[in-house]
């Protein structure tokens, strides 16, 4: 009885060693820490989620109570960050309104979505979960991190004070189109964003006022305050848009209403590079195996990443899961490479520009001590087609192992790999007991 | 105006070249699928065919072009690019006719687009042969055909105008209203037209409708049947059986689970895209599937298939390269989209394969064609350079 008592608080003990308290060390890999060179054979240390030290075998210690992996032939990079991804099934606004920016993906995620082991699978282990692209506005996005997850909360990355963090979702072009109280025109569909933005300026104005002299403030009005924090910098805006003339109106209205602005998908973005470039607006870039399948994309070009690249504009890239498979999240840097594009580029472009773009940055999309140890092992060249995913660690934890038959039918798809899956059983369990 | 004259004439004397005279491909690596592949591998063309194949030096009088790696012109096994065009709009897609759920009478070279981006853009990629037609959507859709993705005009470029008959079994046939609304009665209706035309006599009337399920009892057309579920397949297998006619399973993101039955009935697979989304009724789907029926020893080929949306189309070359990451080595993976989807096709006399007397269609690749950072940088065509744009 008391060995059995002792062995189990011995399991407890190593159990939660390996969520908070374990040390790694990963040896004998190329490595592809994308804010500096790529080391020959080098060392990763992680430890309490975070990354210790990594850089060449010569001259990284390794801690003595290390658990180590000898990784001799494989790449380790960062974890990939996807900038616009509609995993879970996330919804904003529904067909009442062109503009709701109360609404929130936050309120809408199932995380037992398998997309989620898929994505993992992929590679990807940051993203930016948005609402469609049928309204001028659909909704606040949100920053989630591909962990294991059977409640949104698993998912979320807290800012400093604890809150969860996102932006905000707009479109222009045909997609958020339609019968009143829809836009019909590109004019008008201009209009009704800048009519709405400056009725949020306006409360944000008596807001400030109220304040100032100690005055009740305005009902709070949840649309506004998002826009607020659009216009104060707080939430980036990611702005689904594809014709040249309808990027230029993006820059307007950014310009207009200082909102800081992530280009997405950007069908046209060869055509105005430069004045993408000139305007310091981020792009996100799509590529499909093919231009068209709607007008708007007809001159969807691979070359896209090497001409913005040239003319200086900051390129990041997503999979617009389901549009493109988050396992094949690598394709969409290896094509722009293909056209021209160059590899130091489009590894960033996978992994910290996407970060960067997401305000997240000093957290995740490099292999830098501090940041967290959210990383992959590769089997070889990240560009190479032939190249598998083999290991996804996010916080420390390692969270797919393609050597495992039940992650690896998620890489590959299987029969009921795309049920929805539960990841803690213990959570059942629980609910049981209850 | 003269100008613009001499202009074009200049031109047709610098393309005339080309087009007629014998050409010479080198490369360092030959795929003929035809035997091993051959180092330093050379491929004589005269007359739009091949003339000699194997390591010599060119002899004079060839025009020269190289390449890393050389391959025959692609076969694309399964597509409806060419009905289907770039911008997915009502005026460019003709590859579903929703006003009936049966109409195998409708032609592919009657709405077959030659100068669609779309076949511009697979060419450039090394697809030189489609079988492209009427799509998955309703439960017979009407006819497929096998064509060269070259010319303007589709009888010029056509091999076969009457291929197989387009059929699809599952969700996909399922009507928004009316018939067929349920699986029994998709099959139920099959069975009547099959039963029906097993009587159809033309001496008392042409019925375009009967004609066309009459050739496919009689041997003359297969059908092509798109089905997802292993139970539709099957069906499908049933269904055949019951009328002794030659069908090839298309899409089947279930045949894994049914290889033996595949296999007993020896019917041919064209299977999904390596790349499709998994959902729907391809939610059980594998990268896989292609080692499962090498592995029960099923002939089988790759398709770039059917798509509603963004991509319009798929690229054969970047599914067979993400099957031969996924279970088929390289030169497998390169079968599925050559010499197998001719095979199963039944063009292989013609294309498929680098052999004396095939048609002169080669792709040309400055790497391993697969790798997604190589590129195609040459297309031929019966003997015609169609394309040295790097891509």
């Amino acid at each position: 009885m008391l060995k059995r008592i002792l062995t189990g608080s011995l399991l407890l003990l190593l159990v939660s060693g390996t969520v908070h308290a374990q040390t790694y060390a990963f040896t004998g890999a190329h490595i592809i820490p994308v804010d500096g060179q790529e080391i020959e054979n080098g060392t990763l240390v992680v430890r309490d989620g975070k990354i210790v030290s990594v850089g060449p075998a010569e001259v990284v210690e390794i801690p003595r109570r290390a658990q180590r992996h000898d990784v001799s032939g494989m790449v380790i990079m960062p974890g990939l960050v996807d900038t616009h991804s509609h995993i879970g099934e996330p919804s904003g606004g529904d067909r009442s309104a062109p503009m709701q920016p109360e609404t929130r993906v936050l309120d809408s995620i199932n995380p037992r979505d398998a997309g989620f082991q898929k994505a993992q699978a992929g590679g990807v282990t940051t993203a930016n979960i948005m609402p469609g692209s049928g309204h001028l506005l659909s909704g606040q996005t949100l920053y989630v991190k591909y962990r294991d997850a059977d409640v949104v909360d698993d998912l979320l990355i807290l800012d400093e004070d604890g809150n969860w963090q996102g932006g905000i979702k707009m479109a222009n072009g045909t997609n958020p189109r339609g019968n009143g109280p829809f836009p019909g025109t590109r004019a008008k569909a201009a209009a009704l964003v800048r009519a709405e933005y400056i009725k949020a300026r306006e409360y944000g104005d008596k807001k400030a006022k109220a304040a100032e002299a100690e005055e009740d403030p305005p009902p709070v009005n949840l649309g506004y305050e998002a826009l607020l924090d659009a216009m104060s910098g707080k939430k980036v805006v990611h702005h689904h848009t594809h014709r040249h003339d309808d990027i230029l109106t993006v820059l307007r209205l950014a310009d207009e209403f200082g909102f800081r602005v992530v280009l997405q998908h950007v069908s046209d973005a060869w055509k105005v590079a430069d004045e993408i470039a000139a305007s310091g607006a981020w792009v996100s870039l799509i590529s499909v195996d093919s231009p068209g399948g709607k007008l708007e994309a007809k001159d969807n070009h691979f070359k896209s990443g090497r001409m913005l690249e040239e003319a200086g504009a900051k390129v990041g890239f997503h999979t617009d899961d389901g549009i493109t498979d988050s396992r094949f999240f690598f394709r969409q840097a290896a094509l722009a490479v293909r056209a021209g594009m160059s590899r130091e580029g489009a590894l960033y472009g996978l992994t910290l520009a996407g970060a960067e773009m997401m305000d997240l940055g000093h957290q995740v999309g490099s292999l830098t001590p501090g940041k967290d140890a959210d990383f992959i092992i590769l089997s070889g060249d990240p560009l190479s087609v032939y190249t598998h995913v083999h290991e996804t660690w996010i916080d420390g934890v390692r969270v797919y192992d393609r050597s495992n038959p039940d992650d690896r039918k998620f890489a590959t798809g299987a029969y009921g790999a795309s049920n929805d899956q539960v990841m803690h059983l213990h959570h059942i369990e629980l609910e049981a007991g209850q | 105006m003269s100008r613009t004259f001499l202009s074009v004439l200049a031109a047709l004397f610098l393309l005339a070249p080309f087009a007629s005279a014998q050409i010479a491909v080198k490369g360092e690596m030959v795929y003929t699928m035809a035997g091993d592949p051959i180092e330093n591998g050379v491929v004589l063309i005269r007359d739009g065919k091949i003339e000699r194949v194997g390591s010599f030096d060119v002899p004079d009088g060839y025009e020269v072009m190289e390449a890393t790696v050389i391959t025959p012109g692609l076969v694309d096994a399964h597509t409806v690019v060419g009905l289907a065009g770039y911008l997915n709009q009502p005026h460019d897609q003709d590859q579903v006719e929703r006003s009936s759920p049966i109409q195998p009478e409708l032609r592919a070279i009657d709405a077959y687009n030659p100068r669609e981006v779309l076949v511009e853009w697979v060419r450039g990629f090394g697809v030189t042969t489609m079988h492209t037609g009427h799509g998955p959507g309703v439960l017979v859709s009407g006819q497929t055909m096998i064509v060269k993705t070259k010319g303007n005009d589709v009888q010029e470029a056509v091999i076969n105008p009457s291929a197989m008959i387009a059929v699809t079994l599952g969700n996909g046939a399922r009507a928004s209203s009316g018939s067929p609304g349920t699986r029994s009665k998709m099959i139920a209706m099959l069975r009547g037209e099959l039963l029906k035309a097993q009587n159809y006599d033309p001496e008392k009337g042409t019925d375009l409708r009967m004609a066309a399920f009459k050739a496919v009892l009689d041997g003359d057309m297969r059908m092509l049947i798109t089905v997802e579920r292993s139970y539709d397949i099957l069906t499908t297998l049933r269904l055949a059986e019951e009328f002794d006619i030659d069908i090839v399973l298309d899409s089947a993101a279930e045949a894994y689970l049914v290889t033996d039955q595949i296999k007993a009935a020896g019917v041919p697979v064209i299977t999904m895209p390596t790349m499709a989304r998994h959902g729907g009724e391809r939610a059980n789907a594998t990268m896989e599937a292609g080692m499962h029926l090498r592995d029960a020893g099923i002939p089988f080929a790759l398709q770039s298939g059917f798509e509603a949306y963004v991509p319009k189309t798929r690229v054969i070359l970047f599914e067979a390269a993400m099957a031969a990451a996924n279970g088929l080595s390289f030169e497998e993976a390169l079968a599925t989209i050559t010499i197998d989807a001719a095979r199963i096709l039944g063009v292989d006399h013609r294309v498929g394969s680098l052999e004396v007397g095939k048609d002169a269609d080669i792709a040309m690749y400055d790497g391993d064609p697969f790798e997604y950072t190589t590129h195609a940088i040459g297309v031929i065509i019966d003997g015609e350079v169609v394309s040295t744009e790097v891509r």
